[in-house]
């Protein structure tokens, strides 16, 4: 096992270098002179340009700026914004308010997803499977922005059961919305995984057997089926919260949260070059990090993996 | 050749007074499919008792293991439908006994074996975790003793360190291993009955011997009765102390075990013994029973096994054969012995 984890940890420094080069060259290749553009129309002169240039470190070359920018991150330093904030502190007010949503949307994901999936498998073919089927494939078909503007417009607006934006992102009640809206295609996804991985597992042999030993059925259910049939979904889950950290640009532009994705969406707006590099950096770390989770659990839950 | 010795059959049977340990009796199962109605059992009827051993033979699909898994009742209910018949376990019909009453049977009174250990076991719990659980949900166990009880367990089935193993995964474990795992998971609770299904076919030739033994050894030990279903009539000569034969769903012979292989009083299961490769016929062909089993969607009229039977006559095509008793040369009754031909006399003389 510790071996795995060691392997696993070596693997991620090449992944690491590459997602990092390639950000920062594909922001440095972004059209349009960031420095001059701070400036709006006025004109600034040629040796003020230089300056700010050399304040950022745009005039050295381009594996040293690289360079600076890696050395950087192990010291928590992710640059410093066009708008001369550090970008770790921006992100460091961001974080909170996403992780509070990626929960709420993850928790609601999981729970009902699993439920569903599991109700949905055991009674294959029956009226509970068909609805759940058919549910999740319009959750899945119709766009996020969609579900999110319904549901602002019918819970908020209409039936005022919420404040249609949230006024206070650190408050989590009114982060529930969103984060159902978050979740949901993700929901979908779950119980869809879910569902198959019972179908197949409650006729396999082991299943039978676990009769056999006349064992109650909420303990073959429960716990043969289960251990077996959660392992795929485990690792969905782990990748998604990665994902869910980072992927919430559209719920909280609609619901003005100040989140990370938020960040993001401004940072690309203004051509914050070294915020966007900043802000993809950090969720390219929780991406690995996610991944790493993921992959050490499978090994946990799954000892055929773990021997291998 | 003549049955004459009738004295020596007698005695690996049943006492046919008071009841048996499991008695089916004319069972029925069928599955609900897309295509129809698979009729897999059609009146199956057997019997055995505590230290007897009862080996069915007869070719893929006739219905051995739907009958073994009907008396375990794991069978998937639907498809799966049992219109008539009863199971009896020491009188008591299985069938109409409430879930619960009968889960308490599973695994504690009957407990069974089946062909594949590793697809069988639980992949991702170790094999002390599956054999203790047995323990801890009948015996109602802390984990800690019912642990101490597997490894016994382990030992009990000659598993080398079965302390370090106890907490191994079955694919760790070589297929002999891993059946005497399944071994000692249907002995944990010293059932009365235990069901093989096929123990040895999925293994090496060479461990198929050791694990026989095992199972035989302790069958013998704990007194158990033995449903040993199985394909390989060279296992049944040395273990078994009545066969019943299947044929498309039905019970077309029985026999205490030498008195069959002496003299069959089937055409199906003289098919049966020809085809056994034998020393001194090397070099021969091997005899195969011609033709294909019957399509369970639409079994033939009549007996069954006519379009196959090189006995056949006009009758088999319309005349259902029942069970005969089959008689020795005067007459009486051999105990035990039962033929579902027409032409059982010819069969047994021919
Ligand atoms: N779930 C099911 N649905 C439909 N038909 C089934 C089902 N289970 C078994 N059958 C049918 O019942 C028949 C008898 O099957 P069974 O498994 O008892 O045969 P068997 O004698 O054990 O054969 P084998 O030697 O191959 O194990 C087969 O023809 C099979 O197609
Ligand atoms: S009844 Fe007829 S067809 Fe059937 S086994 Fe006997 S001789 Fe053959
Ligand atoms: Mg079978």
């Amino acid at each position: 096992m510790g071996r795995y984890i060691l392997r696993r940890l070596l693997q991620m420094i090449p992944v690491f270098i590459g997602t990092t080069l390639i950000i920062f060259l594909m922001v440095y290749a972004l059209p349009g002179d960031p420095v001059r553009a701070l400036f709006g129309d006025k004109a600034p002169d040629a040796a003020t340009l230089a300056a700010l240039r050399h304040q950022y470190g745009l005039d050295l070359p381009l594996w040293h700026q690289y360079w600076n920018y890696l050395s950087g991150i192990f010291k928590g330093d992710l640059g410093t914004s066009y708008s001369q904030q550090p970008v770790a502190s921006i992100l460091g007010a961001a974080i909170p308010v996403t992780i509070r949503l990626a929960l709420v949307a993850f928790v609601i994901e999981m729970v009902f997803g699993v439920l569903f999936g599991v109700i949905s498998g055991l009674r294959r073919g029956k009226l509970a499977d068909s609805v759940l089927l058919f549910v999740t494939l319009i959750v899945i078909a119709i766009p996020t922005f969609v579900i999110g503007y319904v549901f602002q417009v019918v819970f908020g607006n209409n039936l005022g059961w919420v404040t249609p934006t949230v006024n206070d992102s650190y408050n989590i009640t009114q982060l529930i919305l969103p984060g159902i809206v978050l979740g949901l295609v993700s929901l979908a996804y779950v119980s869809r995984l879910t569902r198959t991985s019972v179908v197949e597992n409650v006729r396999a042999d082991y299943m039978r057997t676990a009769v056999a030993k006349g064992l109650p059925r909420r303990r073959i259910v429960g716990v043969h089926l289960m251990r077996n049939s959660l392992i795929p979904v485990i690792t969905f889950l782990g990748t998604d919260l990665g994902a869910l950290m980072g992927g919430a640009i559209v719920t909280e532009g609609i619901f003005n949260i100040q989140g990370v994705g938020n960040v993001l969406y401004k940072a690309i707006n203004q051509a914050d070059g070294p915020l966007v590099v900043g802000t993809v950096t950090f969720l390219v770390i929780v991406y690995l990090v996610a991944s790493l989770i993921v992959d050490l659990l499978y090994a946990v839950l799954d000892p055929r993996i773990r021997y291998a | 050749m003549s049955t004459t010795d009738t004295t020596a059959v007698g005695q690996g049977n049943t006492t046919p007074s008071g009841t048996s340990l499991l008695e089916v009796d004319d069972l029925h199962v069928e599955f609900k499919t897309r295509d129809g109605i698979v009729r897999a059992v059609n009146g199956v009827s057997y019997s055995v008792d505590s230290g007897e051993t009862l080996a069915v033979l007869g070719e893929s699909g006739s219905g051995k293991s739907v009958t073994a898994q009907a008396v375990m009742g794991i069978l998937d209910m639907p498809p799966a439908r049992i219109p008539s018949g009863e199971i009896r376990y020491r009188g008591q019909n299985l069938l109409t006994m409430s879930n619960e009453a009968r889960r308490k049977v599973r695994g504690a009174k009957i407990a069974m074996i089946f062909q594949d250990a590793l697809s069988s076991l639980n992949p991702v719990l170790t094999v002390g975790y599956q054999l203790s659980e047995m323990f801890r949900v009948h015996r109602g166990m802390s984990r800690k003793e019912a642990k101490a009880r597997a490894v016994d367990l382990m030992d009990r089935v000659r598993i080398p360190a079965a302390k370090e193993r106890v907490n191994d995964y079955p694919h760790q474990f070589s297929g002999g291993m891993r059946q005497r795992i399944m071994i000692a998971m249907a002995l944990a609770l010293e059932p009365d009955l235990i069901i093989a299904d096929e123990p040895t076919t999925a293994l090496d030739v060479t461990v198929q011997a050791q694990v026989m033994d095992l199972l035989a050894d302790l069958q013998k030990e704990f007194h158990m009765g033995l449903i040993l279903i199985t394909h390989d009539l060279g296992v049944v000569a040395d273990v078994a102390d009545k066969i019943a034969v299947m044929y498309a769903g039905r019970i077309v012979e029985t026999a205490p075990v030498h008195e069959l292989y002496k003299n069959p009083a089937h055409p199906y299961t003289k098919g049966l013994l020809q085809s056994i490769p034998r020393l001194d016929q090397k070099g021969q062909e091997l005899y195969a029973i011609k033709g294909l089993p019957p399509n369970l969607l639409n079994i033939p009229e009549g007996c069954a096994f006519n379009p196959r039977c090189p006995m056949a006559q006009e009758v088999c095509r319309h005349e259902l054969p029942p069970l005969h008793e089959v008689t020795d040369d005067s007459g009486r009754p051999i105990a035990g012995r039962g033929s579902a031909c027409h032409f059982w006399k010819e069969t047994l003389h021919g």
